[in-house]
């Protein structure tokens, strides 16, 4: 039987969003308060769904173990207390949490072969979220 | 189609184990959680019923049955139980969150009447969850 697991983590980052392709009036006006120069911080909550069919030996989708490691160190590691803004995956990318959303996905979908991805959620406040199901 | 939930929370027992595997693979494949006296959880239980909204009680499901249901078959025979020793499902399924979710999807779907079950979702903690729909 099918069935989905999702797992939560925390991690806390930097960011600003900046736009090249735009005027500074631009993206002052587009990205207001969060395009402040010297950047601001959020403590993103990730959640990660993977789905497939329950083992019957073992009763799981796959090793809660696994995921979790994974996670911990191609994402965790990547991005907690950093600032996203001088990490590879946003040279030229503007590190909200949509184009974030997707950067993790890829990586999931990419290395973690144990189990299917279906979504990856992120909570940038309590007041907003985000998720990619891929493309 | 509206779609209602309701929430609950039990707490109960379990460990991890499966007899044909060896002891040493038991660890391998279950870590702590292969501890023959268990450990426990206090569970969180998200019931999703789906209907058409009754034009006469402007009610998808009457929530007082969903909840006396929700009652008598899930949490009467889950809450404050060691799912191994006590649980019929658990006799011979590992009472992992998956095995949960699937469980009380077929108790559930059997006995309610007006609405039909749309997912049954279990927080093992609240940084861990499962969602099953049904599907085969």
């Amino acid at each position: 039987m099918k069935a989905y697991l999702t797992r939560r983590y925390m991690f806390s980052a930097s960011h600003r969003l900046h736009s090249d392709v735009m005027s500074e009036e631009e993206n002052v006006a587009t990205y207001g308060r969060c395009n402040n120069p010297h950047g601001h911080g959020h403590n993103y909550a990730l959640e990660v769904t993977v789905g497939g069919p329950v083992d019957e030996r073992t009763g799981m989708i796959c090793d809660l173990a696994d995921l979790d490691g994974f996670v911990q160190r191609e994402v965790l590691d990547r991005f907690d207390v950093q600032n996203l803004n001088m990490l590879p995956d946003f040279a030229s990318l503007v590190p909200t949490t949509e184009n974030l959303s997707a950067v993790i996905y890829d990586i999931v979908h990419r290395g973690f072969k144990s189990a299917h991805l279906e979504k990856v959620r992120i909570e940038e406040t309590m007041m907003n979220s985000f998720e990619y199901r891929g493309k | 189609m509206v779609y209602l939930t309701r929430k609950a929370e039990f707490s109960a027992s379990h460990y991890y184990h499966n007899p044909d595997f060896t002891t040493e693979e038991n660890v391998r494949v279950f870590g702590k959680c292969a501890n023959p006296n268990g450990h426990g959880h206090n569970y969180t239980l998200e019931v999703t019923v789906k209907g058409e909204v009754d034009p006469r009680s402007g009610f998808v499901v009457d929530l007082k049955q969903l909840k006396e249901t929700m009652h008598r078959e899930v949490l009467d025979v889950l809450d404050h139980r060691f799912l191994n020793k006590e649980v019929p499902e658990f006799l011979t399924r590992i009472p992992t969150t998956e095995n949960l979710a699937i469980a009380i999807w077929q108790r559930l779907a059997p006995k309610l009447k007006a609405a039909q079950l749309h997912r049954v979702r279990v927080y093992e903690t609240p940084d861990l969850f499962v969602d099953f729909y049904g599907e085969a």
